[in-house]
């Protein structure tokens, strides 16, 4: 079948300045097909949809919509050659309703208003078999939910070209493929399809075509069917490169934090975290899954010292944890690191400076009453060195690098002060392959150390081939701890929307999951 | 006697609240769009000294003709001039912090100073003018604004309580309730609803983001302007004093807003709470104490005590619908990432 050309790009170059995200890019999307984008961070994928979608200006280059040349200066241009895109960071308005999103801007139809709009988001859902309940607050949604009303909002507006920036993110795997279906439908349906993505896996699974960015410069595109994900990633990263992850066998050790019956709440005042058991011995990574909030982040702030804990124990090597303060905590050994969705707003202050960052974790030791500036500027300097950071300089502001070498210099610095635990949660959220290979070869290098490591993920993949052990959340409540070795994919899938649950059906068994059999917590002093 | 005190007092907050209910709804359209605008009480002061220049002018040249004053156009120059100037001040605002990208809370406390420094400049002027300290004087100008309909004399204390004001009084609370429907109703506001909560999204919705936050500012200072103007021609019956009260009674139209949670209805009933609470310390024989000169200002602060209670309720209670447009006080930039 012959597809006819949705949107041309012609040597498309756009700069920020000095730095080039887009250097004479020419790329060809298609009717009736899915594209993937391919590329690092970084590489000037997203710049490159943003042009399509009127955020940016191409700089020169010419873009072709269904044959003719056409020039994109506003959002409102884009919509009306019916490009839709779908954004990283979800464009809804958090009070609307569902339908109160959809009919926001300037429509064409004048007899349009709420009625009409939400019998029309009606016969789309029945069309391609979507949930999205148009009087629902977006507030309310699930983050699935609220990506569905994303396609919702540009199928209603028309869209022939959709374009989705790593959708599949946040989503969990039975979501993945809810979204997947929906995709080839619309596919079917004769749309042009761009899906920018970091798996693998799902590039090879639902594309066509996959068309490759590296450093902001076009290298090629080829069809699915002959790729496989080596040959993908050897044109993104420019090399050979092995991609198996490593998970070294080390003997195990005594554990280091041990949880019992903890229950927290999160800031609404709900149980985020019920009746949980777990313990982690030095030399293992536990792996954490779960759907995004279910009480990730509580427990992440809870064992950091953040957060107050309703009910149970936290023992750190026998000693009780749970109610000294944050500083104290660190003191022990614990270190934490958590990348929220935004990547920044959590251990480090973005406006300053690498070498202050260090020093917020040092700036106590010194005796004297001035900053020990050179101190931290060496240290900044090593972690620049070990881990590969690109930066201008030590004094360049956090905010200024790119998303991966971020996540470097915070994991950089908690490794640095010699921790025995590891809390850290998404250390990988967003970045390329090569810059997350290099964090699991950290992370393992820990562990050979005696680390205990706890891995908040959400790549079952990754966390299958990485962690000793896996426990899976769901509502805050533990469905079960498996070992890496002996559960699959699809398992883990339905321990975290609680299809199933191992503890229910494990509790006539005389060991109790959570509970070490050599436990640093006698029997005596635990109610 | 009891009666007549109740009255009086709730007259004189009702008075006291169309001053602040204009800025309070100018202010709610302001923020809708997500601008923070701190300058009320200088826009206030230009309203109200442009409506006062604009009618001492026309009176001025009416008497050189030697013809009497025309109501309508007294209230019609003393109008526009008020809304322009107030529009004017917002425009400053806009530009400065929509085009220029400028901090919004500096931004709009110095235009309250330069509002306020602009309004006592040229009423020290127009004083001068018409022949000293305290001589200016719109009489002609303050009677059709203070026009009340006929019955006020005739129906008694319902007459007294609900129809003893002029037209402003009036448009205010109409004010308020269409600002309501549009904001709630109406396409064009649900547009500048969402460029208040999120600008991107806005933006990538296809609305022209710069457009609204220009005109919802431009017209919602204009709305406040009306408050010096009925400041101007009915609470001080046509006069200037530099006593700085259209100042106090700006940032009470601020607090308002919070006390509204952003709600155009609630300020119809919250501008006369904050007159009754306002007020007071007039009328504490009603409630069998009286206060000494020194004690009054602590009664004056009530309204400022309330707000800060609504602002306590609303944190506690957490509803999304009572907070602040998202990205009130921050400026939008579509490129930044």
């Amino acid at each position: 079948m012959e597809q006819s050309s949705a949107i041309r790009l012609e040597n498309v170059t756009k700069t920020f300045g000095s730095v080039v995200a887009n250097k004479d890019i020419c790329l060809d999307i298609k009717r009736g097909e899915i594209l993937s984008l391919l590329g690092e961070n970084g590489s000037g994928k997203t710049t490159l949809m943003n042009m399509l979608s009127g955020i940016y200006f191409p700089d020169s280059g010419k873009i072709y919509a269904y044959g003719q040349e056409v020039s994109i200066r506003s959002p409102k241009d884009a919509f009306d050659l019916h490009i839709g895109m779908i954004h990283q960071h979800f464009k809804l308005v958090d009070i609307f309703t569902a339908a109160e999103n959809v009919i926001l801007g300037n429509s064409n139809d004048k007899k349009e208003n709420l009625r009409t709009a939400t019998a029309r988001i009606r016969e789309i859902c029945d069309k391609y078999g979507f949930d999205v309940d148009p009087n629902q607050k977006v507030y309310n949604m699930s983050v699935s939910q609220k990506q569905t009303l994303e396609i919702v909002k540009v199928l209603y507006h028309g869209a022939e070209v959709l374009i989705l920036d790593e959708p599949t993110a946040v989503l969990t795997l039975q979501e993945t493929e809810k979204l997947f279906k929906v995709l080839r439908n619309m596919k079917e349906a004769g749309k042009a399809i761009v899906i920018i993505t970091h798996k693998l896996n799902e590039v090879l699974d639902i594309s066509d075509r996959v068309s490759i960015l590296r450093h902001g410069e076009y290298i090629g595109t080829v069809n699915t069917k002959d790729a496989t994900d080596l040959s993908l990633t050897e044109m993104m990263v420019g090399k050979k490169v092995s991609l198996d992850i490593a998970r070294p066998v080390v003997e195990k050790k005594k554990p280091l934090l041990e949880i019992r019956d903890l229950t927290i709440r999160n800031d609404e005042g709900n149980v985020a975290i019920d009746n949980v058991n777990f313990y982690i011995r030095g030399g293992e990574i536990l792996g954490v899954a779960g759907i995004a909030g279910c009480g990730q982040k509580e427990l992440c702030e809870a064992i950091a010292g953040l957060r107050k804990i309703e009910n149970g124990k936290m023992i750190h090597q026998g000693e009780d944890i749970s109610a000294m303060s944050p500083k104290q905590i660190t003191e022990k050994g614990i270190s934490m690191s958590f990348i929220p969705e935004d990547r920044l707003g959590m251990g480090l202050a973005p406006s300053l400076s690498i070498t202050d960052n260090m020093l917020l974790k040092t700036y106590s030791e010194g005796k004297s009453p001035f900053v020990d500036r050179k101190r931290g500027r060496n240290e900044a300097e090593k972690i620049i060195e070990d881990l590969d950071v690109v930066t201008p300089s030590t004094e360049t502001p956090v905010r200024r690098l790119s998303g991966g070498n971020v996540q470097k210099v915070l994991l950089g610095r908690e490794i640095k002060s010699g921790p025995n635990v590891i809390i850290t949660a998404y250390p990988v959220r967003g970045l390329d392959i090569n810059s997350s290979y290099l964090i699991y070869d950290i992370l393992n290098q820990q562990k050979q150390n005696d680390v205990g490591i706890l891995f908040i993920g959400e790549d079952l993949d990754v966390m299958l081939s990485l962690c000793d052990k896996i426990m899976v959340l769901c509502h805050g409540k533990v469905m079960g701890i498996v070992n890496a070795e002996n559960t699959s994919k699809e398992e883990l899938g339905l321990m975290m929307t609680g299809a199933i649950n191992l503890m229910e059906a494990r509790t006539t068994d005389e060991k109790k999951p959570g509970i070490a059999k050599d436990s640093n917590i006698k029997e005596g002093n635990h109610e | 006697m009891n009666i007549d005190s109740w009255i009086q007092w709730f007259q004189s907050a009702v008075a006291f609240g169309t001053v602040i209910m204009f800025g309070c709804c100018g202010e709610i359209l302001t923020e809708k769009s997500g601008n923070l605008n701190l300058g009320i009480p200088g826009t206030m002061y230009m309203g109200g000294i442009a409506s006062l220049a604009g009618a001492f002018f026309y009176e001025n040249a009416c008497a050189k003709a030697g013809i009497t004053p025309n109501p309508l156009l007294c209230i019609l120059v003393a109008f526009l001039c008020a809304f322009a100037a107030g529009a004017f001040g917002g425009l400053i605002y806009s530009f400065l912090t929509t085009t220029l990208r400028a901090n919004q809370n500096v931004t709009g406390l110095t235009l309250t100073i330069f509002g306020a420094g602009l309004a006592n400049f040229f009423g020290g002027s127009l004083n001068k003018l018409a022949g000293g300290v305290g001589q200016i004087s719109i009489s002609a100008t303050s009677d059709a604004f203070r026009t009340t309909l006929p019955f006020a004399t005739t129906w008694g204390s319902i007459g007294r309580l609900l129809f003893s004001y002029g037209f402003l009084a009036y448009f205010a609370v109409a004010v308020a309730v269409v600002m309501a429907i549009f904001l709630k109703r109406s396409h064009a506001g649900l547009n500048l609803r969402a460029v208040g909560e999120n600008p991107a999204t806005a933006d990538a919705a296809g609305i022209n983001v710069t457009k609204y936050k220009y005109l919802a500012t431009c017209i919602g200072c204009g709305i406040a302007g009306l408050g010096g103007l009925y400041y101007v021609v009915d609470y001080t019956k046509g006069t200037w004093a530099n006593d700085g009260t259209i100042e106090t009674l700006g940032w009470l139209a601020v607090a308002l807003v919070i006390f509204t949670t952003w709600k155009p209805l609630n300020a119809i009933w919250g501008s006369y709470l904050f007159g009754m609470l306002y007020w007071m310390y007039l009328y504490t024989e009603l409630f069998g104490f009286t206060l000494s000169r020194s004690s009054q200002p602590i009664f004056k602060m009530l309204p400022y005590i309330a707000t800060m209670l609504v602002l306590i309720l609303t944190s506690i209670r957490k509803k999304r619908e009572n907070q602040p447009p998202a990205n009130l006080g921050l400026p939008y930039f579509r490129e930044e990432r």
